[in-house]
């Protein structure tokens, strides 16, 4: 059976440094898999790595069991893989609509044309108007990106990844910088716009690793310490030790 | 999803309405200003509204600061002129009309084979690119005079054959109106181009490239289409000015030009479509008429530059559009009052500043003709204490009132945007 996505022994240094060191991981499609570990633990890099922001050292990278390795960011979201970033990354001077058609457009096959008008592409226009519905910003609509509340900003980070309709989707920590109650909105909403696809997201907050994930991987120094079921990880010592602990700890007293 | 929504298409009666007063404006200019000099003008701010607005594809709708664009014009205007020339010896058989789009292709090979290079790269190093671009092509236009032409640049003669339907293109309204037909299908083209795929997508690629190649988009193929797009009207706006001068020297490849587009699609302001228009006019206005009125026309400008960088980074075309939002709101009334302030005060500022400018000049510049001087009708005496005395008392008392009315109309400016700011919000909760 192919992998939905799978890593392959995967290194990556900068300079000297080896950040990623020898990381292998196997995701099955429709799996929602939470990576967790400690700052520097290279959670983020893997994401760099895997959505072709950076080149790898050594090994490979497989989407639905093609190679995915050494090809640019935009050619790894054509062939159905869509991330999102830590700090949100949106057009800021487009409006909200704008923001989420300009990522539909190559889904449905617009590239770059320049004989088409924007109001005529009826598909597009629906698809963007659908995703506003599903992220609750189409009474937003026409505000531009750089107006939004952070909270909203957040939820159009996940529209823009999700609107290109990829099978696979990473986010990179989508609930940082969120109080308590927009949190569990907040997963509710990623629940529901990742329904029926693979799912990869580095995450802090352990109540929302619980939550959403049907496996977790903890990554500590470049290496996957355990990929296993929730519970299974939270049982494991060795997590324990190296991690889960400190930070459990952390949020039983209320951080 | 309702697939079987009612999609009412209403007919944009303003869209029509604005396009429609364009294209009388552009037929009309030449019965409202008829002398040769207003029609060269007119001929002239034709030609900049296409450049300036093919140069706007690039730094406000791409956020590329490109410092050579006028290499794209400028070889347009070349290969235009080289047709021409062969067009009149009869070794080729092309109406004279068609010369500009001879331009415009030439503008697209050159943009398809240079920009390949400068468009890998965004921000300060395309910049830096196009800038020495721009060097090249200037320094082959002294090495090449076979096709540059030297010196002397390249002549030629528009009148080619005989004319049809009366028209030999012969006349200077014949060639404005030509240039007229080009400016508006060029504007409306170059409009429809932000309405489609790639118009919106390099908008995209401005305000956040790295995103751009994680929604499946090369940002360095938007750049370089556009890129292509822009210098195919550039060349258009060359081989227009080929036609109307008939004579083409080296400077239109030069960096004078190409810092001339940048500065006045800034002014005229980069961010709204039809800011570049503006600007052209201003370009026209400022090069051929200021120009004409006083030899220290390039420092008027240079402040001006700095006034409008300083105050209003939008431009001529931020400023209008800030103000019809409040207009929209039914606020502007209250305003006028302070712009009649300002207006008058900065006049004052310009006024005092402008007659010691002129005096300056006066006395290095025109020594032999002594200290007497007249300045918009008045003789003043530019070694005289009494005027140098008089100019600077005007500048500090109106430079002192305009300070004041500056700062009112700023807290009016603040208060009524507030105003509308609760105004949205209220009508937002109402939906």
């Amino acid at each position: 059976m192919t992998h939905a996505i799978e890593l392959l022994d995967v290194r990556k240094s900068f300079g000297k440094t080896e950040i990623i060191r020898g990381t292998s991981l196997a995701v099955n499609a429709g799996e929602r898999v939470a990576i967790i570990g400690p700052n520097g633990a290279g959670k983020s890099t893997l994401f760099n790595l895997i959505s072709g922001r950076f080149g790898l050292t050594s090994g490979e990278i497989k989407l639905n069991g093609e190679r995915i390795d050494g090809l640019k960011p935009y050619e790894v979201n054509r062939r159905g893989l869509a991330r999102s970033f830590q700090v949100s990354n949106l057009f800021v001077r487009l409006s909200v609509f704008e923001n989420i058609r300009c990522a539909v457009l190559w889904s449905l096959g617009y590239r770059y044309a320049f004989w088409k008008f924007l109001a005529d592409l009826t598909d597009a226009n629906e698809r963007a108007e659908e995703v506003l519905r599903m992220i609750r910003l189409d009474r937003r609509r026409d505000v531009l990106a750089m107006n939004l509340t952070y909270a909203e900003q957040r939820a159009l980070e996940i529209g823009i990844t999700i609107a290109g309709g990829a099978s696979v989707i990473l986010l990179d920590e989508p609930t940082a910088g969120m109080s308590k109650s927009e949190t569990q909105r907040f997963v509710q909403l990623i629940r529901e716009v990742t329904a029926g696809k693979t799912l990869l997201t580095v995450e802090h907050d352990m109540g929302v690793v619980f939550g959403l994930a049907d496996k977790i991987a903890v990554l500590v120094y470049g290496e996957v310490l355990a990929y296993d079921e929730p519970e299974a990880v939270r049982a494991n010592p060795r997590v324990q030790e190296a991690y889960l602990g400190s930070v459990s700890a952390d949020h039983a007293a209320g951080h | 999803m309702a697939a079987h929504s009612f999609r009412f298409k209403p007919w944009n009666v303003g869209r029509w309405l604005i396009w429609g007063l364009f294209a009388l404006g552009l037929a009309v200019a030449p019965l409202l200003w008829q002398s040769g000099f207003a029609l060269t003008m007119l001929s002239q701010i034709g030609i900049a509204i296409v450049a300036c607005l093919a140069y706007n594809v690039l730094l406000g709708q791409g956020g590329m600061l490109s410092f050579g664009h006028a290499v794209y014009s400028g070889l347009g205007s070349f290969l235009a002129i080289h047709t021409l020339n062969m067009a009149s010896a009869g070794q080729l058989a092309l109406p004279v009309s068609l010369v500009p789009l001879v331009g415009g292709v030439a503008g697209l090979f050159f943009a398809a084979l240079l920009g390949y290079v400068t468009t890998k790269k965004a921000g300060t190093t395309f910049a830096m690119i196009t800038l020495g671009i721009g060097e090249l092509v200037w320094s082959m236009s002294l090495m090449l005079p076979e096709f540059f032409g030297g010196e002397g640049g390249v002549t030629g003669n528009r009148v080619v054959g005989k004319p049809l339907l009366g028209i030999s293109f012969g006349p200077q309204i014949q060639v404005y109106y030509l240039i007229a037909v080009y400016c508006f299908v060029c504007t409306v083209a170059m409009f429809a181009v932000t309405r489609t795929p790639l118009g919106r997508m390099l908008n995209a690629v401005r305000d956040n490239p790295e995103r751009v190649e994680f929604i499946g988009y090369s940002t360095q193929r938007v750049r370089f289409i556009a890129f292509m797009i822009s210098g195919f009207f550039a060349g258009i706006a060359g081989g227009l000015g080929a036609l109307n001068f008939e004579i083409v020297t080296a400077e239109v490849v030069g960096a004078a030009r190409s810092g001339a587009y940048l500065l006045f699609v800034f002014l005229g302001g980069a961010t709204f479509f039809f800011g570049p228009i503006i600007g052209a006019v201003l370009m026209v206005v400022a090069l051929v008429l200021l120009s004409e009125w006083t030899k220290a026309w390039l420092l008027y400008l240079g402040l001006i530059f700095l006034f409008m960088v300083m105050y209003a980074p939008g431009g001529v075309a931020s400023l209008i559009m800030m103000n019809l939002r409040v207009a929209a709101y039914g606020k502007l009334r209250r305003l006028w009052v302070a712009y009649l302030a300002l207006a008058g005060t900065s006049l004052g500022v310009l006024g005092g500043i402008a007659v010691m400018i002129e005096m300056v000049y006066h006395v290095q510049l025109n020594p032999a003709l002594g200290p007497q001087m007249t300045l918009l009708g008045a003789t003043l005496d530019a070694r005289g204490l009494d005027s140098w005395f008089g100019a600077a008392f005007v500048v500090l008392i109106s430079g002192a009132l305009f300070e004041l009315t500056r700062r009112s109309f700023q807290r009016q400016w603040g208060d009524v945007q507030e105003e509308i700011e609760r105004e949205i919000k209220r009508r937002e909760a109402l939906t």
